[in-house]
């Protein structure tokens, strides 16, 4: 437990120092939702009705940021070695890493989208409901993206391949993300319905993404 | 414990690096590998500390109670597992506190080095050698039986060399073991020895006893 927390701490430490990607995601995440009314001009009724999908969009690819380096950092400098030598199990190793990872994406994003709704018109609940999906389902995110990471650990320059490795799993994640902020400003499906199966796919994904990054990690050479 | 490795054979992209290495290594022992540049001593290196997995043969713990080989060895390698980022203090006891079996303290271990100033530097801040010095102090800061040391003495000056055969010897003392690869005289006792001989030509063990004080 002590090498778990000392990893997370660690983490988070040195994405808050120089050369981390603190608070690029969340800046990255303002970037995109605030371009979308620029190209789409100011109607204001199509902006609300898109927005929860611009601001999970938003939150997909500003999950991305920094996920390239959750690995490879640790693998081009040596660091990776000094894991496998712990007895911490690689797969509690990438769990601590996927908890600092998001504590420093996903629950920013979460917190910060009923401002960011403001951008593209969205009303109360509709900040709520995307606060509450972003808080519920970004970790699937991450989670996934997870694996997508160890695979291209050892790949220099691997932004792009793992960018596009691990996008088309994140649609189900988005889907019912989407429709679950959807759902909550009216509409013929109760909230709870998409919210559900948006946990279950966290739930599905903490377990997958573990293990599925751990095997990637002890098979990269 | 004991460590017995037999017959070891390693491919990399099936490309055969060496083959038919054997050796054990009882506590207060130390093993010298030496060998041509690509002949697989970092290969051989990675294997025993679990990075990479041999072609052929076997790697025995002996005594070693519940523990895996991975959690009974240090590893300082070309890649020296700091975070430029964070000071020496901070990469030492993140390193205590994952590979736990505390021993000295981050500061502690530094003084050992000569490096106490730097505590609070961050790493980005440190010259190579005192990076590399940086990386040995991590062997102070846990307990672990077994050192992997590839070239531990490049990087570092006379006196750090000094330092470093210092502390291979109270490793030694203290019933720990050691496998070495390098080119250079590390001042030590007698140590077993072994050649890695790249591809067809067999690689072999010997524990004669070093000239010139290996």
């Amino acid at each position: 437990m002590n090498a778990f927390l000392a990893l997370v701490r660690r983490d988070l430490k040195l994405s808050a120092r120089v050369g981390g990607s603190g608070w690029l995601g969340l800046v990255f995440f303002l970037m995109i939702v605030t371009l979308v009314p620029f190209g789409l001009g100011p109607d204001l009724n199509l902006l609300s009705r898109i927005g929860p999908a611009i601001l999970w969009i938003g939150a997909v690819l500003a999950t991305l940021i920094g996920l390239d380096r959750l690995f490879q950092a640790d693998e081009e400098d040596g660091s990776l070695d000094l894991m496998t030598a712990s007895p911490l199990p690689l797969e509690l190793v990438v769990l601590a890493k996927v908890i600092a990872h998001w504590l420093t994406t996903g629950l920013p994003l979460a917190i910060a989208a009923p401002l960011f709704g403001l951008l593209v018109a969205l009303d109360g609940i509709g900040m709520a409901a995307v606060s509450v999906t972003l808080l519920v389902g970004t970790p699937a995110l991450t989670f996934i993206g997870a694996v997508g990471a160890a695979l291209t650990a050892t790949i220099r320059r691997g932004g792009l391949i793992l960018a596009i490795l691990v996008l088309p799993l994140m649609i189900p994640t988005l889907i019912f993300g989407v429709s679950a902020a959807n759902a909550a400003r009216g509409g013929d499906i109760p909230f709870g319905t998409p919210l559900m199966i948006l946990g279950a796919i966290t739930l599905v994904t903490a377990v997958v993404g573990t293990v599925g990054a751990a095997l990637a990690l002890r098979q990269g050479e | 414990m004991r460590l017995v490795v037999e017959d070891l054979e390693s491919r990399r992209s099936g490309r055969r690096i060496f083959e038919g290495v054997s050796f054990a290594l009882a506590p207060g022992e130390a093993l010298v590998v030496t060998g041509r540049n690509g002949a697989g001593k970092s290969t051989l290196l990675a294997i025993l500390s679990g990075r990479l997995r041999p072609a052929a043969g076997l790697i025995r713990v002996e005594e070693a109670g519940e523990r895996t080989l991975a959690e009974c060895l240090h590893l300082v390698g070309h890649r020296d597992g700091l975070k430029s980022a964070l000071t020496a203090g901070e990469n030492l006891r993140f390193a205590a506190d994952l590979l736990g079996a505390r021993g000295l303290s981050s500061r502690e271990a530094l003084e050992r080095v000569g490096l106490a100033h730097a505590h609070d530097l961050p790493v980005a801040y440190l010259s190579a050698g005192q990076r590399r010095r940086t990386a040995l102090a991590r062997l102070l800061v846990a307990h672990r039986p077994l050192w992997l040391l590839d070239e531990p003495t490049s990087a570092l000056d006379v006196a750090s060399q000094e330092t470093l055969a210092d502390l291979m010897k109270a490793h030694l003392a203290d019933g720990g073991m050691l496998v070495v690869a390098t080119h250079q005289a590390l001042g030590l006792e007698n140590p077993k020895r072994l050649v890695v001989e790249p591809a067809a030509a067999r690689s072999h063990a010997a524990a004669f006893d070093a000239e010139g004080g290996w």
